[in-house]
């Protein structure tokens, strides 16, 4: 999963698709998750790091992770494989 | 190094649209505790989810709506309207107020007298009167409210073989123009019903005609209906007085007065668009007043309030079970409270607060509820903050109806906790059980084996 190039996302959770014009807010934890796939993470590197970094523990983040992921692909915010 | 609070991840899509002139609602700010109690440690002890009942609210509502009346007119009367909330804890607590008690059925009539109600403060309204609560009602001196011509007629039979004469008021429909018109229950003004009864009433000299009733509606949101109906009533009290020289010891304007909640589809929460009692109160008085009653002659003012007296000192607290996203993209929550403990949910957006601290993000869900039902919705559009599995939820405003048309449908009906005036927390209804279910159930013999 590739999250798009050229979207931009500001420090403040702001996320801009120049593409559709469409823009999009997101929660702290929201905008790292997004960077870690930017980042090119896998799944297994963003759980790692929400855990090292955040107090949750791994079943909570992997269903939320999938979630998200999900919404990311609602917002056609994933380049096509 | 210290760890992050963590949040669910969310992500919002910012829609230009037209701005809502009257603003966002800013409906979830976090409540964590009832009357001084922690929230957590009340479901903690009685189980997930709870009713609350704030006695303070009770008394203070009570209380502010008794002065509100008295300060208007001189001689005002509550009777709290059981069917509305019938636990006992609340009952006795408008009694020790001073509210005497209006009921529509047997059963409730038997609440009241059981809860130490003198009979002959005890307003009996409903369609469904049977000769033995008849006969128990002029027993006890109970105010009884005919409401069609049937038991007009039953009621004079009855009374002619007693040696006690009943207290009687007729129910009274009428155009206070506002739709639609509540004509099902009692005799219509407009076209003469109501005058008809009173003159059978008062040429048979079985009944005592004391009292003249009305209930315009439910959830009423004008006022100045009120007053037409006062108007009305104190028309016919007048013209009773000039025919047939009786005074008419009291009108009863019924209930209907709206509480806070919010109605489905309303632009403005209920807070900011519902009528104050002294409203409902002035416009009332008013019209009595107005009337062309001699002052000693003034009858009682009765009053049937309920919901709007007892709806915000009930809460209903309750835990997230799941959330989920919809094949739409919309977020849906899971609770672990349903339609079968809210009936009012199908008619109010109920507000809902979240009960722990949360961060400024929020989302807009759906909250079902966790029959397996399709109707189990709570809120079909909420903005909350990202909750998950076991977060605490506040409703409120659920004082009225709720409980007494609670259902056991697929879920049980949960524990009630009443919380003092010195913050003390009281079980007053306890959980109930498969034995609470299956009360009163009777399996034949033959039906008690099987093999499968």
């Amino acid at each position: 999963m590739n999250i798009k190039k050229n979207i931009a996302i500001s420090d403040s959770g702001f996320l801009f698709n120049p593409s559709t014009g469409d823009s999009y807010t997101l929660n702290p934890v929201g905008q790292e998750i997004l960077k870690l796939l930017k980042d090119g993470n896998n799944d297994e590197g963003v759980i790692e790091y929400i855990l090292k970094n955040y107090m949750t523990d791994k079943d909570a983040v992997e269903k939320d992770l999938y979630d998200f992921k999900n919404m990311l692909k609602n917002f056609k915010l994933i380049e096509d494989e | 190094m210290d760890k992050k609070q963590y949040e669910r991840p969310i992500i919002k899509s910012l829609n230009n649209g037209v701005m809502n002139k009257f603003g966002t609602r800013n409906e979830y700010a976090a409540l964590t505790h009832i009357e001084g109690v922690p929230v957590k440690s009340l479901l903690q002890e009685y189980g997930s989810p709870l009713f609350v009942i704030s006695e303070r609210k009770i008394r203070e509502n009570y209380r502010n709506a008794k002065r509100i009346f008295e300060t208007r007119y001189p001689k005002v009367q509550f009777a709290w309207s059981y069917k509305t909330n019938y636990l006992n804890a609340v009952c006795n607590t408008f009694h020790q107020e001073g509210s005497w008690a209006e009921v529509v059925s047997r059963f409730e009539y038997e609440k009241a007298i059981k809860n130490g109600v003198p009979g002959d403060k005890i307003l009996f309204n409903g369609p469904d009167k049977t000769d033995s609560d008849l006969r128990l009602s002029i027993k006890n001196n109970s105010p009884i409210h005919i409401d069609h011509l049937d038991e007009l007629y039953r009621l004079t039979e009855i009374a002619t073989g007693m040696d006690k004469k009943p207290r009687v008021a007729i129910r009274v429909n009428m155009d206070t123009g506002i739709y639609p018109m509540w004509d099902r229950f009692g005799f219509n003004y407009e076209n003469g019903q109501a005058w008809d009864a009173i003159n059978k009433i008062m040429a048979s000299g079985k009944l005592n005609l004391v009292g003249l009733h009305c209930h315009i509606g439910t959830f009423m949101l004008t006022p100045s209906a009120y007053g037409v109906a006062a108007s009305k009533l104190s028309e016919l009290a007048l013209s009773i007085k000039h025919q047939y020289n009786k005074d008419i010891t009291y009108l009863d304007l019924g209930g209907g007065f709206a509480s806070k909640n919010t109605l489905k589809g309303s632009l403005l929460p209920g807070s900011d668009s519902v009528p104050e009692i002294y409203e409902y109160a002035e416009a009332i008085t008013t019209a009595i007043l107005n009337a062309g009653f001699q002052p000693d002659d003034l009858p009682y003012l009765y009053l049937e309030t309920g919901r709007a007296l007892v709806d915000d000192a009930g809460f209903l607290l309750g835990s997230v079970i799941s959330n989920k996203r919809l094949s739409d993209g919309r977020r849906a929550t899971i609770m672990d409270f349903g339609v079968n403990i809210m009936f009012t949910s199908f008619w109010y957006d109920h507000k809902i607060s979240p009960a722990q601290e949360f961060g400024q993000h929020t989302e807009d869900t759906i909250l079902y509820g966790p029959l397996c039902m399709n109707i189990d919705v709570v809120r079909e559009n909420i903005t909350l903050p990202p909750l998950k599995p076991g977060d605490q939820v506040v409703v409120h405003h659920m004082g009225a109806y709720n409980i007494s048309q609670s259902m056991q449908f697929i879920s049980l009906r949960p524990a009630i906790v009443m919380i003092d005036n010195d913050k003390k927390v009281h079980l007053i209804k306890a959980a109930e059980t498969l034995e609470t279910l299956e009360k009163g159930e009777v399996l034949p013999e033959y039906l008690k084996e099987f093999n499968i």
